[in-house]
């Protein structure tokens, strides 16, 4: 699933400067994929046994360094693979992202109620016959070769892992030691192997500086992502990203654990600055939580929608460019229902953080029946620094005991240490609450 | 008397194993069971249970069966629509009435019930990824589910069940030199376990002679297998018991063996019924 080989650099996104007053708070900022190294992002359009995968990577290196080796499930015609447009999958991302919002507390005084917030819920004409004969020659079937965009496409088969293996490092793709193993398994399993490579001449005449995801449509009645492959080159843990789009509802793992991050938090005032540390420091603790084993969902939600929005729903076009097929062209389905679902489509947002260690086995997934709205939203309550002009003794209790509550709920959710917490917030009029000293047995284990 | 018979009924257990795993879905795992959906499904199980009773003439009403259907469905069935959670109990305990082969209930309750949902409607599913493959929490839930299992003195479904998937897995992943943490994380999974000791150890529903449930167990994890792992689709134990459910009559007409009742042990059980030799 993973290039072999790799780079350590994030994804540039798009901010998105839209801040939209919305019932459930104003939108502050985002933890997009940029938060994270080496995040690889994928975007599956699912629906009965049919299937589209869009492959986004971080990879910033030389063009021509890249590679990737894909398993797949069917052999794969021209018109199955497209290059697509990373702008969308940029769009995608911050749409889905995790949120933090703000309120800032009324005039204690007014008489409306300050009671708490709601909560809310490859085409090679001359080098190809020579490229088929030395396949041939050790047991790998090139079942086709394509140029699509800047990229150079094959679709191998295989009777052994050795062979092919031996083919690719030949051809001057660097297969990490120990893929031998994982591609035999791919290869009793009946899949073949997408192979591509940027075509340095093609990428250059188009003009594009950065590379474009690759796009695969076919029918399979697997529903799965194949990831063993990128556990092996990997310095460490890998980073993804799981865009599901469907017509019923959320998608969740059928064989790992599927969790949702604790969301609707309040956090201290300080956290708005403080953001994207915020939000690693939870995954990881959350990661651990589960033995680094889980699937965390960070967004599901019905696609024409959203509140608070972290960026605009996907347009129409856009989604059609995902491959979502269902949509009719030029939107002729959405003009058919005109109902609070016309998109009818639902994204359900993965992240998973991965090793071979943990997650020995691919992900397997299943379309649910749950349309429930999800979202990773974070808040921040600005305490009234307006003119009082009543007494405030009993509001700056209120606030001083709501920002302890903050600071004992964020040392929990990442670990980070609850004095350090306290020296950051401007406890209201500079009184620190009284808190009993914490015994020393308090944190040993943690 | 009273108290000896309450003792060798093996519901008693179930239920509370039962009752423990649900909370520990609920507290621990954080589901998202609904609570809705767990009233609406015990409430319409008894009432069905209680109408069916009524009927069928049954001597008196018995509540135990149906509510450790109830909490099967509870711990296995997902949806947001009230209507449907309260479809499957009906389903579930009708099934105990209306589809019987000599005196005895062909289908699985529960087992009956998630299949025709999840065929008819989009909105029922069942998450067996949700217990997670933590080793102790595996360990514990068939540790627990054991002792439900020796007080139904008729474990050979289960073990014969569970001896063939894994035997399947294994050899999966020889097969395909995978290595054997696959096949351990595979069989890892709460659900599978849930079906391995509460559903397919059913003793109603399984054959009446040793042999015959061993035949059965090996035949669910035959059919588990290849819809799991041929056919690639999710549920492959839930969906082979149904297939498989139909056979029993047939193996039981073939081998001889005591129809179960609870609360009696086989010794104790007078209702003989006798095989075809063939």
């Amino acid at each position: 699933m993973k290039i072999f080989i790799t780079a350590v650099t994030a994804l540039v996104t798009v901010m998105v400067t839209t801040t939209a007053q919305a019932f459930c708070g104003f939108y502050v900022a985002k933890a997009d994929t940029s938060l994270f190294n080496q995040a690889s992002q994928v975007v599956l359009v699912r629906d009965d046994d049919r299937t589209v995968i869009t492959m986004a990577n971080d990879f910033e290196g030389e063009a021509r360094d890249f590679a990737v080796v894909i398993p797949v499930p069917t052999m794969i015609e021209r018109e199955q693979i497209n290059v697509g447009d990373r702008a969308i999958i940029e769009h995608l991302d911050a749409y889905t992202s995790p949120r933090l919002v703000e309120y800032h507390d009324g005039n204690p005084c007014a008489r409306y109620d300050r009671e708490e917030l709601m909560s809310m819920d490859a085409n090679l004409p001359a080098a190809a016959k020579e490229l088929k004969r030395s396949a041939r020659s050790q047991g790998v079937t090139i079942e086709a070769s394509y140029t699509v965009g800047e990229y150079d496409i094959l679709i191998l088969s295989a009777k052994q892992s050795d062979g092919l293996i031996r083919w690719l490092n030949d051809n001057g793709y660097k297969i990490p030691r120990g893929a031998e193993r994982v591609v035999d398994s791919y290869l009793g399993q009946d899949m073949r192997f997408f192979v591509a490579r940027v075509n340095v001449k093609e990428q250059s005449r188009l003009g594009y500086q950065y590379l474009r995801p690759l796009q695969v449509a076919y029918e399979s009645n697997k529903f799965m992502l194949p990831i063993r492959l990128g556990t092996l080159n990997a310095k460490g843990k890998q980073e993804l990203y799981v865009y599901a789009l469907t017509r019923t509802g959320r998608v969740e793992t059928t064989n790992y654990r599927t969790v949702k991050l604790p969301t609707d938090v309040e956090l201290p005032e300080f956290v708005e600055g403080e953001f994207a540390d915020f939000y690693r420091d939870m995954f990881a603790r959350q990661s651990e939580k589960e033995n680094e084993r889980a699937v965390f969902l960070e967004y599901a939600w019905d696609m024409a929608w959203c509140d608070p929005c972290a960026a605009d729903p996907l347009s129409h076009e856009e989604l059609r460019k995902l491959g979502v097929f269902w949509l009719g062209k030029n939107g002729q389905e959405a003009k058919r229902m005109i109902q609070p679902q016309a998109q009818n489509v639902f994204v359900t947002r993965l992240h998973v953080r991965y090793d071979a260690e943990h997650f020995p086995e691919d992900l397997m997934f299943q379309e649910t029946g749950d349309r429930q709205n999800y979202q990773g939203r974070y808040v921040i309550r600005h305490p009234w620094k307006g003119e009082a002009s009543c007494d405030l003794t009993q509001y700056d209790a209120s606030v001083r005991e709501r920002q302890e509550r903050e600071a004992q709920l964020l040392a929990n959710m990442t670990g980070w240490d609850i004095a350090d917490i306290r020296e950051k917030i401007p406890f209201t009029g500079g009184i620190r609450p009284v808190t009993v000293k914490e015994p020393w047995w308090k944190r040993i284990w943690d | 008397m009273k108290l000896i018979s309450r003792l060798a009924d093996p519901r008693y257990y179930q239920v509370a194993v039962l009752t423990t795993l649900l909370s520990i879905g609920v507290f621990v795992l954080d589901f998202g069971i609904r609570w809705q959906n767990a009233v609406a499904i015990i409430l319409t199980a008894q009432a069905v249970q209680f109408i069916g009773t009524r009927l069928y003439g049954l001597p008196r009403f018995d509540p135990m069966s149906a509510l450790i259907t109830s909490l099967s469905l509870t711990l296995l069935l997902r949806t947001e629509l009230i209507a449907l959670a309260i479809a499957a109990p009906a389903i579930a305990i009708s099934s105990k009435f209306l589809i019987r082969v000599k005196g005895k209930h062909v289908f699985n309750p529960a087992n009956v019930a998630l299949v025709t949902l999840m065929l008819l409607s989009d909105h029922a599913w069942v998450s067996s990824g949700q217990w997670g493959s933590a080793a102790i929490g595996a360990f514990g839930l068939a540790c627990l589910g054991f002792l439900v299992l020796t007080r139904a003195r008729r474990a050979e479904t289960t073990i014969a069940f569970l001896a063939c998937y894994g035997a399947l897995l294994f050899g999966r992943a020889l097969w395909l030199s995978d290595p054997m943490s696959i096949p351990v994380h595979q069989l890892q999974n709460g659900a599978l376990l849930i079906f391995a000791f509460f559903m397919i150890s059913d003793p109603k529903t399984t054959p009446n002679a040793a042999v015959g449930r061993m035949v059965f167990g090996a035949l669910v994890a035959a059919l588990a297998f290849v819809i799991q792992f041929i056919y690639y689709q999710p549920n492959g134990p839930i969906l082979a018991l149904i297939l498989s459910a139909p056979l029993v009559p047939v193996i039981d007409a073939l081998l001889q063996g005591t129809h179960y009742r609870w609360g009696k042990s086989d010794a104790q059980s007078s209702a003989h019924v006798k095989g075809v030799q063939t």
